[in-house]
């Protein structure tokens, strides 16, 4: 029963505290002692779909797993969707507000950051219904 | 690990408050029987708790100036800070003059090094293959605490040498004939005094001791008012001297786009973005642990901000860059050992240890009020319920829990004395 869960509540208003999920995650990945790159690895990946919950997704729930082979990151809004996940997968394709845009974000290079630091990514959505993305890190391989 | 530290506690002046343990930025401090200890696997000696102790318990472990009569040939290498400890009447002449008077027979100023230093950062960010963005290496405090909580971001550190070393080597270089050299560094914090103790990035240091900027203040006062005749001893450019100040340094270099930071839990804070991969398309991060940069450093006399005034309007009467620059030729301008993590918050060694230990960290914080309030000597809730975990600490520390404990047994007992036997209650 080596495994540990959390759960997270994220609001879609509070710009704020984006990142504060995938913050205590890292710090919690720091305790246990994990290589520096996985904890990278890990960091990166959660953080950019966490602040996609919160600007695309309007805020949901995050839930993570943590065992020795593996971390699980699954995020879960109630947004508008994406409905054509192959080009929102494509560097540079966003469709960021302007306002947004102003606060350094919409570079469109946050899913292809996740793809490149996890093992497996996978969207599902549904437009009007929301967006599930589950991103797994192995970590038997270092 | 051990390793080697320059801040102490004063046991006599600590009355165990706890001003300390709540703004370390490592969690390094405990209060336990009434006086803080420091952990010191986790003290990057950043001189935090130097800063914030009212009581003056948190001291720094510098040279003596005794120590100048174990060296027959003694030379000075003052951090610029120390230029803005004295106001415009002390010319940098008359502080290089005023050393010189204290008993040393040279001085080589730090901050022509730190010029030197610059140059080579500016080719290390010229180069393509390096991870973005660089951090300094120049605030070893900084340094310590990306080995204890970013030891992820150790490859981002440019892993060029201080200018503290840098000006040793010159001037090992240049008497090395003379034996029985004395290096005396001249420091405004005690994060600088450990990297002489336990150097970053080189195996032992140039340096042969470290004076304290507040030790030195005093007699060189004194010193300065005795100077008949001030030398012409000033010889670096505003581009070194302007590195005790924060910017200073990333004016010097010049990176196309960076991020400077002063304060220990500022830096904190951009570390953490770095971490988190939200810089990557900056170049340069200048940290510095100290409020305003060196200038605040926990080792210094006067408050920042002045300091910092007095230090810019002296840059303005001198020349821009180095006139007279020195021969580098055999000078180590780079680190040559690596910089390992230093893995403090690790909780076992076994994975599935370390899970357990977490669920039953979690278990234990729901018991806590979660107010943080350091009245167990940890800094928050979450800290004792680790402490307890590692087998340091007990729950009942928490005076709440305590409290609660204490109220159950008296109820117990209450309810025990209503029940007592006939013969024995009197009432
Ligand atoms: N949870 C989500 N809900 C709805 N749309 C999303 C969600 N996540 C991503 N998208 C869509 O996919 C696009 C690409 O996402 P990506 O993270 O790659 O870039 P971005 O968020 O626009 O910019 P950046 O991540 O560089 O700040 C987004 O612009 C958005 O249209
Ligand atoms: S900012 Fe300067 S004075 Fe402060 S700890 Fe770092 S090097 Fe020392
Ligand atoms: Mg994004």
């Amino acid at each position: 029963m080596s495994k540990i869960s959390k759960h997270f509540e994220i609001a879609g208003d509070k710009i704020d505290s984006m990142g504060e999920a995938s913050s205590e995650i890292k710090k919690l990945l720091k305790t246990l002692g994990l290589p520096a790159q996985a904890i990278k690895r890990t960091a990166v990946s959660m953080y950019e779909a966490e602040v996609n919950l919160v600007i695309h997704g309007g805020g949901g729930e995050g839930f993570v797993e943590i065992s020795p082979e593996t971390i699980l990151i699954r995020f879960e809004d109630k947004g508008p969707g994406i409905p054509d996940i192959d080009l929102a997968m494509q560097e540079g394709y966003s469709t960021a507000p302007d306002h947004i845009r102003e606060i350094g974000f919409g570079a469109g290079m946050g899913l292809p950051n996740i793809k490149k630091n996890s093992d497996e990514l996978t969207i599902n959505s549904v437009v009007g219904e929301g967006t599930t993305v589950t991103i797994k890190i192995d970590l038997t391989k270092g | 690990m051990e390793i080697s530290h320059s801040v102490a506690l004063n046991k006599d002046l600590c009355k165990g408050c706890t001003n300390c343990i709540t703004y370390c930025p490592t969690e390094a401090i405990r209060v336990s029987k009434g006086k803080a200890r420091i952990i010191t696997d986790r003290c990057i000696d950043c001189g935090e708790c130097i800063r914030r102790c009212p009581h003056h318990a948190k001291i720094a472990l510098p040279d003596s100036m005794r120590d100048l009569e174990k060296f027959q040939f003694k030379v000075a290498i003052p951090a610029p800070t120390l230029y803005g400890q004295f106001d415009k009447r002390f010319s940098i002449d008359r502080i290089l003059t005023g050393l010189k008077h204290l008993g040393f027979d040279e001085v080589f100023e730090v901050a022509k090094a730190a010029e030197y230093v610059s140059d080579r950062i500016i080719q290390e960010l010229a180069k393509p293959d390096k991870p973005k963005p660089l951090i300094s290496s120049s605030c070893p405090a900084c340094v310590r605490l990306v080995q204890v909580k970013y030891p992820e971001l150790l490859d981002n550190i440019i892993r060029v040498e201080s200018p503290m070393e840098i000006a040793a080597q010159i001037v090992r270089e240049k008497y090395k004939d003379i034996k029985d050299l004395g290096i005396f560094f001249i420091s405004p914090c005690p994060a600088k005094i450990t990297s002489v103790k336990a150097p970053l990035g080189h195996d032992s240091s140039t340096v042969d001791r470290v004076l304290s900027i507040k030790d030195i203040y005093l007699p060189l006062l004194e010193a300065m008012s005795s100077n008949t005749e001030i030398e012409h001893l000033a010889s670096a450019s505003g581009r070194g001297v302007s590195w005790a100040v924060r910017d200073g340094e990333t004016e010097a270099v010049k990176p196309i786009s960076y991020v400077a930071v002063d304060g220990i839990n500022n830096v904190s804070k951009v570390l953490e973005k770095i971490a988190d991969g939200r810089l990557d398309e900056i170049d340069y991060v200048e940290v510095m642990a100290c409020p305003g940069g060196c200038v605040g450093g926990a080792l210094t006399v006067e408050n920042p901000y002045i300091c910092k005034s007095i230090v810019t309007a002296k840059i303005l009467d001198l020349p821009e860059s180095v006139i007279e620059p020195d021969n580098l030729e055999k000078i180590r301008l780079d680190w040559d050992t690596k910089i390992e993590p230093r893995q403090i918050m690790k909780l076992s060694d076994d994975f599935g240890e370390a899970i357990e230990k977490i669920q039953k960290m979690q278990m234990i914080q729901q018991q806590l009020p979660g107010l943080d309030c350091s009245a167990c000597g940890a800094p928050t809730c979450k800290a004792l319920a680790e402490d307890i975990v590692r087998g340091k600490a007990e729950i009942t520390y928490c005076v709440f829990v305590l409290r609660e404990r204490i109220r159950k047994l008296t109820n117990s007992m209450m309810e025990l004395q209503e029940k007592m036997p006939p013969p024995i209650d009197n009432n």
